[in-house]
């Protein structure tokens, strides 16, 4: 036991917390301007695949890094003509483009390196303090984004593309490019927590190695009130179950067993969002189209 | 305006109108729900493109490709919905599409200046404050601040009385002839006669997407206004024998219910429904309507007392159950009791219809059945619309409480409650649901009237009790009590100092 609270166990929740948060920001960029994004999940995978694929390809990780991010930026590109263009259904453009990134991720890792599970290693991004670079990119983008939305033009009418989309209109905001720059820009910030996942904590890609992160950043959306800070408390809470739970098994003698403590995360998903999230409502505009013609 | 004709999927929302407004009057433009008014503002405005005709402003012709254009050219326009961000602040709100030059916002600046409008047009406001904070009339006020912040000469007003108070209405007017004096030229939109009369100079009447007339105001009637509007002779007052009251139907004895959360317990001592009779419930809105309108229909539990809908006991029902006791409802929110708006006509006939026969066979839907029910259902109770797939949103408000009134007269109910039937209706559909209202009356249903409009009441109750203060506080037989002294009771005063005063 003396081996848990250690300054291991806080740095590890920082570096659970930091996928989570690159994505939760771009979730909620995307449903703030009034498209649902469920899609975060695979295009999180996306950033973490090309970043290694990148990598490989130009031997530059800083090169890979760009690659990942401007994939997954292609992904939210499909998912924003799909949903805003086409108006189709916003859940079930982002559950295909889920699948899409599952599947195209996994026969790609074939075609490259011939093998079902993995990558090849490549180098990884530089770290500080013993965590990569991309951790303090993390907490900084927080009061970015909460900049952005709160504090300047475009935030305001992207908010209002999500609040009320006809009284936007109405404004004489062109609500459909408001929502496809937000939707790029959840692309963007899920490449970035993707990438992370790949060349930033570790240094290959595995099959579906997101593991359904994307989906908790989503609930960390929603338990963060859509609110970039609101956000961030939550990914820490859901980093510190998943920290915990995994200094737990490393740490010999731990009391409670292995397969419950993998659990825990979810269970700490699963309380949190019964407890808190009753009273919070998103974006009043959520999933709805102006009409025009 | 001239010749405009705007086509929708299975509808000509606009066949041909012109509407020709001089700067600096307030025109009224007058038309039935459904006439096209929305539907030719929204042009004007930029939001929809006619098919065809020519607008133009100032005597230039214009072809907006958007709202952008439009308030570029001058024009404001408050909607009939209010386009508003609850969550905004008054001024975040005003601001939204002009936020001035720079990406950051300079939210102390935007007040300032808001706060420099509104009092320069004594429009009073707090800019700080929260939309979904402010009542519907000052919801209002940021609508029409909000044109007046982008520079509009011009301001379209699309039914702008429809939800406000008696009050609010009066400082409308207030406001409109101010900012008249001023220079802005106003084009009202509305169904009511009444508001003609009292802010227009010029009005314009429009019948099923036609011009049908112009006219000044002052040189017409609100008879001649009517009958051009309905496109016949209107009887602006219902005609009725007395009526002939039976057995009683519906009976409430020393009845309580649980509170809405922070009002007072609703309790009602004695209060009976008799077959053949309109019961009239008059009132101030807020003293209890909405409780006992909830537990009359089962959606509120009772916590004391006795309810029984033909002898069948129903304190312990649900609204089903009261349904089965032979009870129907038309709720006073269409949009949100009364209809799935998404739904197509024949799916919402078959709300609260689907216990079986003849909608329902072994479990399972008849849809085939439930569409011709409705195509009957509306050709009977003229519900215009282009088939029973139309979802309930397409339709005009008169249509929609039309569909619900088919709707809950197809049950062959013996009770009917009418909440608020005829509010937000033009001059056709109140004359229609008036006339539904005697019909299924003289068939021998009971028919309990609530409504915050007195005169309605008093037009068409047999007898009439007030409610005030949760309580019934007064029962009369109608003819046998004033206006004067309903008015009274309706104000808090007990019956005895009523009848002195
Ligand atoms: N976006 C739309 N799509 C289809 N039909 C519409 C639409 N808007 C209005 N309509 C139809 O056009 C007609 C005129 O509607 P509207 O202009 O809203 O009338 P008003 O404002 O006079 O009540 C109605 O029959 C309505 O159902
Ligand atoms: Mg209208």
């Amino acid at each position: 036991m003396d081996h848990f609270f250690t300054l291991d166990l806080l740095t590890r929740i920082l570096r659970m917390s930091t996928p989570l948060i690159f994505a939760a920001l771009g979730g909620i960029l995307s449903e703030r301007s009034g498209v649902i994004n469920i899609a975060l999940e695979g295009l999180m995978l996306i950033g973490a695949f090309f970043a290694v694929a990148g990598t490989y390809w130009t031997g530059n990780v800083w090169l890979g890094l760009l690659i990942g991010v401007l994939c997954a930026m292609a992904g939210a590109l499909i998912h924003a003509v799909w949903s805003i263009t086409f108006r189709g259904d916003q859940i079930v453009v982002g559950t295909a483009v889920n699948l899409i990134a599952l599947g195209l991720t996994a026969f790609l890792v074939q075609s490259i390196w011939g093998t079902a599970g993995g990558s090849d290693r490549v180098s990884s991004l530089p770290k500080i303090g013993g965590m990569s670079i991309l951790v303090p990119l993390a907490f900084v983008m927080v009061p970015l984004v909460a900049f952005f939305l709160y504090r300047t033009k475009l935030g305001l009418r992207l908010q209002a593309c999500g609040e009320h989309p006809q009284a936007a209109v109405s404004a004489g905001i062109d609500i459909t490019r408001y929502r496809y720059l937000a939707v790029l820009g959840s692309g963007l910030l899920a490449g970035l927590g993707g990438a992370y996942l790949s060349i930033g904590n570790l240094n290959y890609f595995t099959l579906d190695m997101t593991n359904g992160r994307g989906f908790i950043a989503l609930a960390a959306v929603i338990l963060g009130g859509w609110n970039p800070w609101g956000a961030l408390a939550a990914c820490l809470l859901f980093g510190a179950a998943e920290g915990i739970q995994i200094q737990g098994q490393s740490t010999p003698g731990f009391p409670i067993s292995s397969d419950l403590l993998v659990t825990l995360p979810y269970i700490v998903t699963l309380i949190a969002i019964t407890l808190f999230v009753k009273a919070r409502s998103g974006p009043a505009g959520l999933g709805r189209h102006a009409t025009t013609s | 305006m001239e010749g405009i004709v705007k086509r929708f999927p299975g509808v000509v929302a606009n066949d041909g109108i012109t509407l020709l407004v001089e700067p600096g009057e307030i025109h009224a433009l007058l038309g039935e729900n459904g006439a096209g008014k929305s539907t030719l503002m929204n042009i004007l405005f930029g939001l929809y493109t006619p098919d065809e005709g020519v607008v133009a402003v100032n005597d230039q012709p214009v072809s907006f490709s958007g709202p952008r254009d439009a308030v570029l050219a001058g024009l404001g326009m408050v909607h009939q919905h209010f386009m508003l961000i609850p969550r905004f602040t008054v001024t975040e709100n005003i601001i939204l599409g002009n936020e001035g030059s720079g990406l950051v916002l300079d939210r102390t600046a935007a007040a300032r200046r808001v706060r420099e409008i509104s009092e320069s047009y004594g429009l009073l406001i707090d800019p700080e404050a929260k939309v979904e904070d402010l009542t519907v009339g000052l919801q209002q006020r940021v609508e029409i601040l909000k044109a007046l912040y982008h520079g509009s000469r011009i301001l379209i007003l699309d039914e702008p009385t429809a939800l406000l108070t008696p009050q609010e209405i009066e400082d409308l007017y207030g406001i409109l002839n101010r900012l008249k004096a001023d220079g802005t030229t106003i084009i009202f939109i509305t169904h009511k006669l009444k508001e003609v009369a009292a802010v227009s100079d010029k009005v314009t009447v429009i019948r099923r997407g036609k011009t049908v007339g112009e006219r000044i105001t002052s040189e017409t009637t609100g008879q001649e206004l009517a009958d051009l509007m309905v496109g016949r002779g209107v009887s602006l007052t219902v005609a009725r024998t007395p009526a002939t009251p039976g057995r009683t139907i519906l009976s409430a004895k020393n009845l309580t219910a649980q509170p809405i959360h922070g009002h007072k317990p609703l309790s009602i001592a004695d209060l009976e429904l008799r077959a053949g009779e309109i019961l009239g419930v008059c009132g101030v809105e807020g003293n209890g309507q909405a409780e006992l309108v909830e537990v009359l229909s089962g959606l509120r539990p009772i916590t004391g007392g006795t309810l029984a809908v033909n002898e069948i006991d129903c304190g312990q029902r649900d609204p089903n159950g009261f349904r089965e006791a032979g009870l129907s409802y038309i709720p006073e929110d269409r949009h949100h009791r009364g209809l799935v708006l998404d739904f197509p006509l024949w799916e919402n006939v078959l709300l609260g219809n689907a216990q079986g026969e003849p909608f329902v066979r072994r479990g399972l839907v008849r849809g085939r059945k439930t569409q011709d029910v409705t195509r009957q259902l509306m050709a009977d109770f003229d519900v215009r619309a282009p088939s029973p797939e139309t979802p309930a949103r397409a339709l005009s408000g008169g249509n929609q409480q039309k569909l619900i009134i088919a709707r809950e007269l197809f049950r062959n109910p013996d009770v009917l409650l009418a909440i608020q039937p005829t509010r937000g209706l033009d001059v056709g559909a109140i004359e229609f649901v008036h006339k539904e209202l005697v019909r299924v009356r003289d068939e021998g249903k009971a028919v309990m009237l609530l409504s915050y409009d007195l005169d309605e009441v008093m037009d068409l109750s047999d007898r009439i009790v007030v409610m005030s203060e949760y309580q019934i506080t007064g029962e009369f037989v109608a003819g046998e009590v004033t206006r004067n002294h309903l008015g009274l009771l309706m104000g808090g005063r007990h019956s005895d100092e009523a009848t002195q005063a």
